[in-house]
């Protein structure tokens, strides 16, 4: 983070040249040290077990994601196609039993983390782009712009966020994408807070004077030398948002907002909730999905504590 | 602190107690004002959500009869879909606040009276749950605290973290499968697969009555419990470790108190005040749980009723639903701000 500090002046302004001629090709020199930081970050996050366990769970769902579709045919998803015997206990050769159709448990829990991490993606995506836009225009705009959106964020804050998710999605219609929406629209005020307290403290530093002096526009301040200098904390809260964005994935599909053609989690859940599988005592259709849930956003979380944690050890000293 | 601030708060408040007074009535009425706006902010997103995205609510309404273009037309004029949209508002933000939520057409009743009738068993829900909740994350977290770092701490931590991770649906599923269906391992079903009673017993003040609520309420208790009770670990946690190293401690233990004695009475009511408003401000995040837990234990709570409304899709009902829960959250944090300002002479002086 602390890289970026002397950014490279603003770009368009012709007059620059002359005044900042001799400390500017003293940047251009300095420039490709900025990845060592980041490597080195990266070091310190995997020496922590937990880091390090993290990155291992989240590696190992996204390769296995993208990995299904060589070992799994969709005749394997199809409810008409499926071969096994129905709603059958892992004693029968499939290794985590059936489910009401006679599909195997285990197929459909891999083909699972497919939909809940690409709407985990998406939903995050859609938070930071919402939370980084709010917070950055808030912490530049001082003035009533910025105490303004402030206003709305604590409001938003304060709303309860699963009736809020419950009400957009129900409008919006069943599907991935209005749960990626509702998901964005309930979240993204922890970014922006976080984002805006960065973007002010960025803003206190003299090179913002400079490029101010030197002519910078807002837009040029912004997008130029206040972004680049909190992209990295952007990056890091991403991570603790994966988390929270498929737990929430996984509740509303649960509830029956999601596509209820298509394969997730949640919707594992929600098929075993609805066809009985709590009476009939089939454990081996609601725990796998969970389990994999629990693993999945454990991961997450471990890894954007012990970003946050190196995060701080740094900081602190100073 | 504490006796430091009782000996002199009668000094300075003295002279000055005019202008404290008046001060606390500028300050209730900044509150007040903030939440009446967060309502209007919310009689507007609620106008955005329901009146303003759905495409046609009459085709909604009356999708899969057969309707008529004159009856879908006289639908319309019914519900006031042909005015202008400021009148459209005005009229909804009349309604609400007047307590007129609206009609379900699915249940053939006003939504406000659905929502009344669905409200004390949220309540009781929610309340147990939170007095638990409380109880035992301020138990734990005290002493997780007290020593940080020790394997009390330690283990609350992981556990706090791992019941984090876990969607309160699932852990609810999972309880309901082991000890509700008597099929898994044995195991009988100790407790009701749900409702809010047995049925075809009668309602009112018996105590086998009460008995036979307090015997469905264990398991989505339970439920709930598990997740919130971590919030409390975390809050009063942090706020001991925040007065551990104070200098009234070591004035304490120098009297030659014992650890828990200093602990019980001189850390841990300092500690308690600002844990003692942020139960309020988690109403909002309870809420949500108290949702799904209802919808998997059946419990005719408001959760379980937007449930039932999201599936039909019946959208007044939902839009009254949020509106009260949102209404809710609006009201907590009001009494949280005011608690706090009420319980902490420090932030009064300030």
């Amino acid at each position: 983070m602390s890289a970026t500090d002397q950014s490279r002046p603003p770009q368009p302004p012709q007059q620059r040249q002359p005044a900042g001629a001799g400390p500017g090709a003293d940047i251009e020199e300095k420039a490709p040290s900025r990845l060592v930081p980041v490597w080195r970050f990266t070091v310190a996050v995997l020496r922590m077990p937990s880091g390090l366990f993290g990155v291992l769970v989240m590696l190992g769902f996204v390769v296995l994601a993208l990995a299904c579709p060589l070992f799994i045919h969709p005749s394997d998803l199809s409810v008409t196609q499926a071969t096994g015997p129905l709603l059958a206990s892992p004693r029968h050769g499939y290794l985590l039993g059936t489910d009401p159709a006679g599909r195997s448990v285990l197929t459909l829990v891999l083909w699972g983390s497919r939909t809940s991490l690409a709407i985990g993606v998406m939903a995050t995506a859609l938070t930071m782009v919402l939370g980084a836009t709010i917070g950055l225009l808030a912490g530049h705009f001082q003035g009533h712009v910025g105490r303004l959106l402030m206003h709305v964020t604590d409001w938003f804050i304060a709303l309860p966020s699963l009736p809020l998710a419950i009400a957009l999605a129900a409008v919006l219609g069943q599907g991935a994408a209005s749960i990626t929406i509702a998901i964005g629209v309930t979240s993204w005020t922890g970014t922006a807070r976080l984002v805006r307290a960065q973007t002010l403290a960025v803003e206190a530093r003299p090179f913002i004077e400079r490029a101010r002096a030197l002519g910078a526009t807002d837009t040029q301040l912004i997008t130029r030398q206040v972004l680049p200098n909190v992209m990295p904390l952007i990056l890091v809260s991403s991570t603790l948002t994966v988390a929270s964005a498929i737990l929430s994935e996984a509740t509303l599909t649960f509830l029956g907002l999601g596509d209820p053609t298509s394969v997730s989690w949640g919707s594992l859940l929600n098929n075993a909730f609805m066809q009985g599988a709590v009476t009939a005592g089939a454990w081996w259709y609601l725990v796998p999905p969970g389990i994999a849930i629990l693993v999945i956003v454990l991961g997450f979380t471990l890894v954007g504590r012990a970003v946050e944690h190196v995060l701080n050890a740094r900081v602190q000293p100073r | 602190m504490s006796v430091g601030v009782q000996l002199d708060a009668p000094a300075v408040s003295g002279p000055e107690e005019a202008p404290e007074r008046s001060e606390f009535w500028v300050y209730l009425a900044r509150k007040v004002g903030a939440a009446i706006v967060s309502f209007v902010m919310l009689l507007v997103v609620g106008f955005v959500i329901f009146s303003l995205i759905p495409s046609d609510p009459v085709s909604a309404l009356t999708r899969g009869r057969p309707t008529s273009d004159a009856q879908m037309n006289h639908l319309r004029a019914q519900l006031g879909l042909d005015k202008p949209l400021w009148e459209r508002f005005l009229t909804f933000v009349g309604h609400t606040v007047t307590g007129n939520l609206g009609y379900s057409y699915e249940y053939h009743q006003s939504v406000s009276s659905l929502i009344a009738d669905r409200l004390w068993p949220t309540l009781l829900l929610m309340g147990t749950s939170t007095l638990i909740s409380i109880w035992l994350g301020m138990w734990l977290g005290i002493r997780a605290g007290w020593n940080p770092g020790s394997v009390l701490d330690r283990s609350a931590s992981a556990v706090s973290l791992a019941l984090w991770s876990v969607p309160t649906f699932w852990l609810g599923l999972i309880l309901l499968v082991v000890f509700g269906s008597g099929s898994v391992g044995g195991i009988p079903a100790i407790f009701p697969a749900g409702g809010l009673q047995t049925q075809g017993t009668a309602g009112g003040l018996a105590p086998s009555h009460i008995l036979d609520v307090g015997w469905h309420l264990v398991l989505p208790c339970l439920t709930l419990v598990a997740v919130i009770f971590a919030q409390y670990v975390t809050i009063m946690r942090s706020s001991i470790i925040d007065e551990r190293g104070n200098p009234y401690l070591l004035t304490a233990r120098a009297k030659g108190l014992r650890d828990e004695v200093v602990r019980r009475r001189h850390a841990v009511p300092n500690a308690l005040l600002p844990s003692v408003t942020v139960i309020f401000l988690q109403v909002g995040g309870m809420i949500g749980g108290a949702i799904t837990v209802e919808v998997v234990y059946s419990w005719p709570g408001l959760g379980y009723l937007t449930f039932t409304a999201l599936r039909i899709p019946d959208l007044q009902l939902l839009e009254g639903t949020f509106i009260v829960f949102s209404a809710a959250v609006i009201i907590c944090n009001l009494i949280a701000d005011l608690l706090y300002r009420a319980l902490d002479p420090r932030v009064r002086r300030q």
